[in-house]
């Protein structure tokens, strides 16, 4: 079982990212459950979400308290001890960051990946939106190979509200995943 | 078999059960503590999806009173609440069994007030639990679908009002995977609705005054109408599995057979059981689930049949206060003749998470043989 948390800021689109990237792993025959931090939204203030992805069936409604990824959309919010809670030493911690890897050790002692994710999104979509940028990022770290259905997810997505924005996203989201697997 | 398999919310999984029905009116008070449900299914009406007569009203007590108006006119009717919503809607509530009138209402099951508090428990739906209604428990989006769809037809079946219930957050606004039926199905499930009679149709009364000289005895009808949708629940069950491949009886039971040591639960946390009993039983645990799906009408002797000679531990969601909480109130009934072994735990009130190594305390317990009369409390801060 994979388990994922995304870390932001209300308005950032963590709780899509969740829902986008189990829709991807659906589309692959995989059983998924993505939902929100619960309570009220609140836009500005910190908030994750999660996504459950299997081979099995999923029946567990437990809270994911452990997960194997956890990415962070808002580089601001490192620092703050609920971003590397319950990550196990093997996971990976993806941040939105210019910095190199090597900055957030004392974060984390596990895997650090680091992804200027805002540059990104500024050259290419325009705006500092990330969240597809990051779940291109994370689909180049995920051994899965996710990265086509991804696409496919945040397009369709998109594509109802501004058909530029969702070509411009699946755009930046193959640069972030060209510059992780480089 | 159909395998259109799609991520919805368990909100939005009963709004599409919603959109396969096509009721003739939907009355819904569109905001907090309104769910997603009539949000996603307003997006249908506007769409010119459905062909629903959509009656945004004032408050739930108005919901429920449209919803009784419109089905004693011979429509179709659903509608969506939660928490104080369904409070409010309290006093309606026994009118529409009262008349018996086939609404069906799906219940995000959230805390009530005070303290105001948004997140899951069941203290709503549980506050109704004897006013006529036929409650449908549900643990997963899927059965959340399934279960909306089953509560239309059995409900029109019987002439009774039907609730189907869903845990808040946990999974209203949990993206799940839901196979989803072909519009033609459901509605070649359903049908068509034509009511014997109706207030357009025969120009019928409804809800006239009834002094002692009858009251009683169209009460006595009204309590056989319910025991009687207890075989009609089975029956439709039955017709929808045609459809589904999937089973709908009065529980689920989980590797329940040859267990000794038994948690019984419904909603969303019976699934995190199963994960659990399903790691317990990797290391030779003999461990189950009974997961009640009908509340009401209480399947007693199909429970007893089912608990006899387990250890028992009952994890409620909600209090009745001052007396044993609801759910361990009717197992304990179920069992009085037999003398079970049987402990009462509530958990989650207010949203307090359970996770799986609290649910093994509980079956560890079980194993130690530790029984007392007093409730436990699972999760809770002292």
């Amino acid at each position: 079982m994979l388990e994922i948390r995304f870390h932001g800021r209300g308005g950032h689109g963590v709780k899509t990212a969740a829902i986008v990237l189990a829709e991807a792993f659906l589309k692959k025959g995989k059983h998924v459950q993505a939902f929100p931090e619960f309570g009220p939204e609140r836009r500005g203030a910190p908030v994750r979400s999660f996504a459950r992805i299997s081979d099995e069936k999923i029946t567990t409604h437990e809270p994911i308290a452990n997960p194997n990824f956890v990415v962070v959309l808002d580089e601001s919010l490192i620092g703050l001890p609920e971003i590397t809670e319950g990550l196990s030493p093997k996971g990976i911690l993806i941040i939105n960051s210019g910095q190199e890897p090597e900055h957030f050790k004392k974060t984390f002692g596990g895997k650090v990946v680091a992804i200027d994710a805002t540059r990104i999104a500024i050259d290419v979509i325009g705006k500092p939106i990330v969240n597809a940028v990051m779940l291109g990022a994370l689909a180049g770290v995920i051994e899965e190979n996710i990265f086509n259905e991804l696409k496919e997810e945040v397009y369709s997505t998109l594509k109802s509200k501004d058909e530029k924005m969702a070509a411009a996203n699946v755009k930046a989201m193959e640069i972030a995943y060209r510059e992780i697997k480089k | 078999m159909n395998k259109n398999k799609i991520a919805l919310t368990g909100a939005q999984a009963a709004a599409e059960a919603m959109r396969q029905i096509n009721p003739d009116v939907v009355p819904a008070y569109p905001i907090t503590p309104q769910t997603q449900i009539v949000e996603s299914f307003a997006h249908f009406v506007a769409d010119g999806k459905v062909e629903t007569e959509m009656i945004r009203v004032e408050s739930e007590h108005s919901a429920m009173s449209a919803a009784v108006g419109a089905s004693a006119a011979g429509a179709r009717v659903m509608t969506a609440s939660s928490s104080q919503g369904i409070l409010l809607m309290l006093e309606i509530l026994p009118i529409a069994s009262g008349l018996r009138l086939p609404i069906v209402m799906n219940v995000v099951n959230r805390a009530i007030s005070a303290p105001i508090n948004i997140h899951c428990d069941h203290s709503d739906s549980m506050a109704c639990r004897d006013l006529g209604w036929v409650q449908i428990y549900s643990e997963d989006n899927q059965e959340v679908y399934d279960n909306t769809i089953l509560a239309q037809k059995l409900a029109e079946k019987t002439e009774l009002p039907v609730m189907v219930m869903q845990d808040g957050f946990i999974t209203s606004h949990c993206v799940e995977e839901v196979e989803i039926l072909d519009d033609e199905k459901v509605k070649r499930f359903v049908g068509e609705y034509n009511p014997e009679t109706s207030l357009l149709k025969n120009n019928a009364t409804f809800g006239a005054l009834q002094l002692p000289d009858y009251n009683f005895e169209t009460k006595k009808q009204q309590s056989d109408a319910i025991e009687r949708a207890k075989i009609e629940f089975l029956k439709t069950g039955k017709e929808l599995s045609k459809l589904t491949g999937r089973e709908y009886n009065y529980f689920e039971s989980y590797k329940l057979k040859d267990a000794n040591y038994v948690v019984v639960s419904m909603n969303s946390s019976a699934g995190t059981v199963k994960s659990l009993i399903d790691k317990l039983r990797k290391k030779g645990k003999k461990v189950g689930l009974l997961k009640p799906v009908l509340f009401r009408p209480f399947p007693y002797s199909e429970i007893k049949a089912a608990l006899k000679g387990k250890k028992i531990a009952v994890l409620d969601r909600s209090e009745s206060f001052g007396a044993n909480p609801p759910l361990f109130a009717e197992i304990k009934n179920s069992l009085f003749d037999i003398n079970a072994k049987i402990q009462s735990y509530v958990y989650g009130i207010g949203g307090r998470e359970l996770l799986e190594k609290d649910i093994e305390n509980v079956f560890e317990n079980l194993m130690k043989n530790k029984f007392e009369e007093k409730t436990r409390y699972v999760g809770l801060r002292e």
